[in-house]
């Protein structure tokens, strides 16, 4: 169980400026300590992961640690790290996303990169808010919340993002949550593993621009709510639906196993230099 | 994972810990507690269980969970040359 501390200093990049700047008791620490994780769970070498992260707290995750990283711009990690992936599809391309990055600014590229059922490992950190600009709504962010865009609750509906990943036909779609660690990393090495796009939603708490507004005192009592409502996926679909409300389904939502686009390209490449040959 | 009390040693690095009290608050032991300068600090050592929870669940990577038996202790953070 122990001595798990010591492999994560080993990952970092120990010449940018530590500790990291999110704030206290942000999920996005456990989360970048289950990636690490995750990729020594798995041996992979520093040298065959890439990293692209997007704008926003989570994106600057892809600076503190020590594999091949890019900083993309705000929305596009999906379409950079597609074009990484399909020009060298040996790597292992793990992209990482906040809720606004992936959803609202990177919208259309994350339904599309899901359709084209592209062999990238996604993560979405989900904190239900902008973070990082100063505490504005996002498309994740729940009906009636405050926030610094609704200071009369928001209006509009939020996006489920495990249904629109599922919808849009991504290979593999699981949610895990910040507090519950262990259960984060297992499904973290099988998103890294599945064949095709698969994505990782990790419900990370916003105390400072998040649970402040909407009466959590501490970043402990989120915590405590994540505690509370998180429920297995299997628990969760027995619950009648009046039980189900406010309750967060974590575990795995989708395992298919369909050709990813780099395999139909290499098959298509194949076939096309074999009939070339013929003629 | 070992069942008997207080055999792990738990180190906080006070430069790194953001006193967030997560550690505090979930440990099942109470072996960790806020300090009057804001930071996580091990006050009940001989009561950890070697649950893991801390270390695992410390967003700044602050505290260390090692076995006092040096014996036991894993060489983790020493990565084989072959993978680098």
């Amino acid at each position: 169980m122990a001595e798990r501390t010591q492999l994560i200093h080993h990952y970092l990049r120990h010449n940018k400026k530590f500790p990291h700047v999110y704030c206290a008791g942000c999920g996005h620490g456990i989360a970048l300590g289950s990636l690490i994780r995750s990729v020594h769970a798995l041996g992979w070498s520093k040298d065959e992961v890439v990293m692209v992260a997007g704008i926003g707290c989570s994106g600057r995750m892809a600076v503190y640690v020590d594999f091949n990283t890019v900083h993309a711009v705000h929305g596009r990690a999906l379409t950079i790290a597609t074009g990484i992936k399909l020009s060298n599809p040996n790597l292992k391309v793990i992209v990482v996303m906040g809720d606004g990055d992936a959803l609202s600014i990177g919208g259309n590229h994350f339904i599309h990169a899901a359709r084209r059922n592209i062999g990238l490992s996604v993560l979405v950190l989900n904190n239900n808010i902008y973070g990082m600009t100063g505490g504005q709504c996002s498309s994740t962010t729940p009906l009636g919340a405050t926030t610094t865009t609704t200071p009369f609750g928001q209006m509009e509906k939020s996006f489920d993002l495990v249904e629109l990943a599922a919808a849009a036909g991504a290979n593999y779609v699981a949610r895990a949550s910040a507090f519950h660690a262990q259960g984060m990393d297992k499904l973290m090495q099988a998103t890294f593993t599945h064949r095709g796009f698969s994505l990782l939603e990790v419900v990370s708490p916003c105390h400072t621009q998040y649970g402040r507004k909407n009466k959590f005192k501490t970043v402990v009592d989120m915590y405590r709510w994540l505690k509370e409502s998180a429920t297995p996926l299997e628990q969760y679909r027995k619950l009648s639906a009046e039980k189900a409300k406010g309750r967060i389904p974590l575990g795995v939502f989708v395992d298919r196993d369909e050709p990813s686009l780099e395999e139909r390209y290499a098959d298509l490449r194949a076939d096309q230099t074999a009939q070339a040959g013929r003629r | 994972m070992s069942k008997k009390k207080g055999q792990s040693k738990v180190t906080v690095y006070p430069d790194w810990c953001k006193g967030c009290g997560l550690c505090a608050a979930f440990c099942p032991a109470k072996v960790l507690e806020i300090g009057a300068d804001g930071k996580a600090r091990a006050v009940r050592e001989e009561d950890c269980v070697d649950c893991g929870f801390c270390e695992l669940h410390c967003p700044d990577f602050a505290i260390l969970v090692t076995p006092k038996d040096k014996s036991r202790r894993k060489d983790n953070h020493v990565v084989p040359a072959a993978r680098e």
